[in-house]
């Protein structure tokens, strides 16, 4: 189970509460969790990357494990801790976009 | 009892207000999508409680929402705007070429006939359609496409198609305008276009002539003679008595030409509303009145509306999409200020009231007509 938390502007957009948890057939990738977020939340494409499964969008930004991923390459591995779910994924709007 | 809808998009939301026929007491309900700017959103014609909102961040991009009960709940809709084909370049601003890039919707323009039907304006400028109530868009590239249209520059505000105006006498004519492109008409349906811009004199451009480049910021007709046009310019008020074919200056003693709204009355086709702003260097009222002014002959002969608008330390604009009236017998008319002002009128522009004051910076303001 991955662990996703969106910033608050795309909660209120999909209408989501809390973390969102995901099922991730593995490897588990920036893409293949993203792919697996958009799926279940359709509303979310386009907002964080751009369609299908294209770059980040510039003002987004992903964060892990104390680490800055945005600039990670997509199908990169996810660390361990985000793989098992200790750790969530962090889906963060940049303080630059606002 | 017939009553009134405001719609009012805002750097932070978008807000509903609704009254009576009176107009005098308001319900105000917002923000919604609160955060994201709200550049426009519009009621459709044949179902008043059809609206479409274009919802869009800095973080996140474009939205579209859609509502099915008049504002008070919303659906997200599509939101990819792809250019068809390989999009070319434009200029930039320091004439080089520049790639087509979507940045946001800035005019929902919902079908006259059609509820499902609904005309998007973007930036970078192009035209784009949903047959489908919003779930999927498809741009009409043949405005994008037209031979000047690697030649147009973007305005300050960036390079958006902010006006689209439906005929409704003549199906399949509609006009368009972008900044700093210019005006321009479709007798198809969006099939072709061609520039009309004769007549229009812009300092910064040395041809008299010049088929594209003038920074146009709205237009707006009468849909009972819907031949006539007004036109705001970057400066000066024009009007067109054919069809946008050619224009001519009604600025007349006007304060100042600058500006961006321009609107015409419900029921008095001559009878056209700007607000005069000082200059493009100063985008506020001249001397800190904020004062509409009101034509009752089709240009050239304006008076100024103050009764009920601050007349001192006013220095606030109101931008292109932000005015709108009514088509209740005695018309109301509306707009929209940065400083997050709603103004009312509900005598054609006599006296004005705010029905709220403090909002986000007011982008847009449409209103509906309730049965």
């Amino acid at each position: 189970m991955i662990r996703v938390i969106l910033p608050s502007h795309l909660r209120a957009l999909a209408r989501i509460e809390g973390e969102v948890h995901l099922d991730v057939v593995p490897p588990v990738t920036q893409r293949s969790v993203l792919d697996e977020l958009e799926a279940r939340y359709p509303t979310l494409r386009g907002t964080i990357r751009a369609h299908g499964g294209g770059p980040r969008r510039p003002f987004m930004r992903f964060f892990a494990c104390e680490l800055d991923l945005s600039h990670e390459q997509p199908d990169a591995l996810l660390p361990k801790p985000v793989a098992d779910g200790t750790e969530p994924y962090l889906i963060v709007g940049a303080m630059a976009g606002g | 009892m017939t009553g009134v809808r405001v719609l009012a998009g805002t750097r932070k939301g978008a807000f509903v207000l609704t009254s009576d026929g009176r107009r005098e007491r308001w319900e105000v309900s917002g923000p919604h999508f609160a955060g994201w700017e709200v550049y426009h959103l519009k009621g459709s014609p044949v179902d008043p409680d059809r609206l479409y909102a274009s919802q869009s961040s800095g973080w996140s991009g474009q939205v579209i929402q859609r509502s099915d009960d008049g504002g008070t709940t919303w659906q997200p809709m599509g939101n990819q705007f792809a250019y068809d084909g390989v999009p070319g370049t434009h200029q930039w601003y320091d004439g080089t070429p520049h790639p087509w890039e979507f940045a946001r919707v800035w005019h929902l323009e919902p079908s006259l006939d059609d509820p499902d039907t609904v005309w998007a304006g973007v930036e970078d400028a192009g035209l784009f359609r949903s047959a489908d109530g919003g779930r999927s868009w498809q741009e009409l590239p043949a405005l994008r496409g037209h031979d000047t249209g690697s030649s147009w520059q973007p305005g300050a505000g960036g390079m958006c198609l902010h006006t689209i105006l439906l005929d409704p006498s003549a199906p399949g004519r509609m006009f368009a305008a972008i900044s700093a492109a210019g005006a321009f008409r479709s007798d198809d349906a969006g099939q072709s276009w061609r520039p009309i811009n004769r007549g229009l004199q812009s300092e910064g451009i040395p041809d008299p002539d010049a088929e594209v480049g003038h920074c146009v910021h709205r237009i707006a007709m009468h849909p009972g003679r819907p031949q006539v046009l007004f036109m705001q310019k970057h400066w000066d008020v024009m009007r067109s008595d054919d069809g946008g074919e050619s224009w001519h200056e009604i600025s007349g003693n006007l304060p100042t030409d600058f500006g961006f709204p321009i609107d015409v009355h419900a029921h008095e086709p001559d009878t056209i509303y700007v607000v005069p702003i000082t200059s493009d260097a100063e985008h506020y009222p001249p001397e800190g009145k904020l004062r509409v002014y009101r034509s009752r002959t089709g240009g050239d002969d304006w008076e100024p509306l103050t009764k009920g608008l601050p007349q001192e330390h006013c220095y606030v604009n109101v931008l292109r999409d932000a005015m709108a009236v009514d088509s209740l017998d005695s018309c109301g008319v509306y707009f929209g200020t940065t400083g997050g002002q709603v103004y009312a009128s509900a005598d054609s522009g006599d006296s004005w009231a705010p029905i709220v004051r403090d909002l986000p910076a007011v982008l847009s303001v449409e209103v509906q007509t309730l049965p």
